[in-house]
């Protein structure tokens, strides 16, 4: 249950990415699986080369994680901005497949893991495993870094003007193409990171992305778009959800679960269960 | 009249290639070939009428396929009914449970039921590999009697492959006439924009149900003749979301929204992509490829071949539909 609650904060965070761009530019990022795996590769890569503690190796992952977004924004996005979103579906996609396909070609399908272990805490009867603890910490850290970025910062602050009205955010001398660049960077960033952070508890393979992706569907529509700290604690919400079945039912059912909630709360709450309602 | 159309002779004529080459060679290696191509031109001409016709991606359509096959294996193997009788039930199965979902999940708009047909898709698949008749992940196997009423195995194959060159006229068949058809026009007009349409006294949500509903018949038909064909059926197998990827793929690539693109792209793709699978140094790379082609055709030519034909030669439009 603990642990649950642990691992979606991991969750949350990989959910804002995908979140931040939906919102800011309507577009719904499908190569976000791809970003994800890419991210534990990334890390794999970086902590075998370097033995550096995980933790630290994430920053640059986060970095790169930025420049390839905006690389692939240039690429696949720019253009069909304004399209309609059939075309961005399909552009990010064929991304998505490039990326995988890659993936697969150098590292197989075959599952790898990091290896590092924090020592653990121990509460009463009850231990918490060192990595998680970190883990789902760096996801707050990252989480309330993001949220001070948007909201008490000035490219932040553009972000979310360009996100409420582009036309009118360019009349006030934003550029709107670097920021929407920007964004996209920014989510593909936090997709490398949750991936990164993912690869320190779980193993994983290059398709292993796609289950997580489902998973930062169904944050995101728990928590509406655009909110980051909603988006925390909708993957909280999920991970103490996953955390509270898996004792009653086989792991091979959870992914109709989360089909279910995603189709349910998107029928009965379409603006997100933390989202306001607007007109 | 739809026998006044130039691709409707087109179709038949396309159909009567497909009988008469591997007949002619009396060669199975090239039946095998030719069958995939026709199951490709199935699938895809059907994804057409959800995405080139109403605008609704959808990313899981082979779970229509999956299903029609099980369905139909099991009737087979277990129930013990002719192929025919099983092919065509396991199309109705799979159309109503298609229409009841539709009616629920085409509530939602766009972007978001596509997102929701990736997971009608894995939800399916988990749901077959924890289902107990019909073998879990393991799956199930045909035994030999049960070709028998085909007169044995070899014949069979033969059989099949001619049902499935039959369905997949039909398809063909079927999709020019929805295009030209007023229920076709509404499907068009939910595409331009759902909400004009809606104005306009469409009832969206019921025409895109009955249009998925649609869509789900032939394909579920065409799983039931090729894993009667293959003798054994998995979730692996008959849920593999790289085809159902594959599949829009080859309509980008064709031309959405045109009948002979679906098939053009169809038969194009499937042609490339057993090059590039038996090609030993491109053979990782065919997901790259693919990938790359639809990057290509969705950012410079959205109308695929079909559309660029189109813009060259406009008159092309009256003749090739």
């Amino acid at each position: 249950m603990i642990d649950g609650v642990l691992v979606g904060a991991v969750y949350g965070l990989a959910a804002m990415g995908l979140s931040l761009i939906w919102g800011v530019m309507d577009v719904i990022n499908l190569t976000h699986g791809a970003m994800i795996a890419l991210g534990m590769f990334g890390m794999y890569l970086m902590f075998t080369a370097t033995a550096m503690n995980p933790y630290v190796l994430l920053l640059p992952v986060i970095a790169i994680g930025l420049v390839l977004g905006i690389v692939v924004y240039w690429m696949a996005v720019h253009r069909v901005l304004g399209r309609s979103q059939l075309m961005s579906l399909l552009s990010t996609f064929s991304v998505n497949m490039m990326v995988i396909g890659i993936g697969t070609a150098l590292w197989s399908t075959s599952p790898y893991n990091v290896n590092f272990t924090l020592p653990g805490i121990t509460v009463g009867a009850y231990t918490f495993t060192g990595n998680h603890i970190a883990a789902a910490s760096s996801a707050l850290i990252i989480a309330l870094a993001l949220e001070l970025f948007l909201y008490r910062t000035r490219p932040g602050r553009a972000i979310r003007a360009v996100a409420d009205n582009r036309e009118a955010a360019e009349l006030m001398g934003i550029s709107s193409t670097a920021v929407l660049a920007i964004a996209f960077g920014i989510g593909i960033a936090l997709a490398l990171g949750s991936g990164a952070l993912v690869s320190t508890l779980f193993p994983f393979t290059i398709l292993s992305g796609a289950v997580y992706q489902l998973k930062s569907f169904v944050v995101t529509v728990l928590a509406g778009l655009g909110k980051p700290l909603g988006a925390l604690a909708a993957g909280v919400l999920l991970g103490l959800l996953e955390g509270a079945v898996t004792p009653f039912i086989a792991v091979s059912w959870i992914p109709l679960i989360e089909f279910g909630l995603f189709v349910v709360v998107l029928i009965l709450f379409p603006r997100g269960i933390f989202g306001r309602a607007t007109a | 009249m739809i026998f006044k159309r130039p691709s409707f002779w087109l179709i038949l004529l396309i159909a009567a290639v497909f009988v008469y080459l591997p007949l002619r060679a009396e060669d199975a290696a090239m039946r095998e070939d030719m069958i995939l191509v026709a199951l490709a031109i199935i699938l895809v001409s059907n994804l057409n009428l959800m995405i080139g016709y109403t605008g609704y991606v959808n990313f899981g359509h082979i779970v229509f396929y999956g299903l029609g096959g099980y369905v139909g294996l099991y009737l087979v193997s277990v129930r013990g009914w002719h192929l025919p009788t099983a092919a065509l039930t396991a199309g109705v199965f799979v159309s109503i449970c298609a229409l009841l979902f539709g009616l629920g999940v085409l509530r939602l708009r766009g972007a978001y039921f596509a997102l929701a047909t990736v997971g009608i898709l894995q939800a399916v698949h988990a749901f077959v590999s924890n289902f107990d008749p019909w073998g879990r992940s393991t799956g199930m196997y045909l035994s030999f009697e049960a070709y028998e009423p085909l007169g044995g195995a070899m014949r069979a194959l033969w059989t099949t492959y001619y049902l499935v060159v039959g369905v997949m006229a039909l398809s063909l068949i079927l999709s020019l006439v929805i295009k030209r058809s007023k229920f076709g026009l509404g499907l068009f007009a939910i595409r331009e924009d759902e909400d004009a349409a809606v104005v306009l006294g469409i009832n969206a949500t019921v025409y895109k149900a009955i249009i998925y509903s649609v869509s789900a018949f032939l394909p579920a038909v065409a799983g039931a003749l090729m894993f009667y064909k293959n003798g054994m059926i998995d979730p692996s197998i008959a849920f593999e979301y790289m085809l159902s990827i594959e599949g829009i793929v080859m309509l980008m690539l064709g031309g959405q929204g045109t009948v002979v693109g679906a098939a053009l792209g169809a038969g194009l793709y499937e042609r490339l992509r057993s090059y590039l699978l038996t090609s030993p140094k491109l053979s990782n790379f065919h997901l790259v490829i693919a990938g790359g082609l639809l990057l290509v055709v969705v950012l410079f030519a959205s109308g695929g071949l079909i559309g660029w034909l189109y813009k060259f030669v406009p008159r092309s439009q009256e003749v090739v539909e």
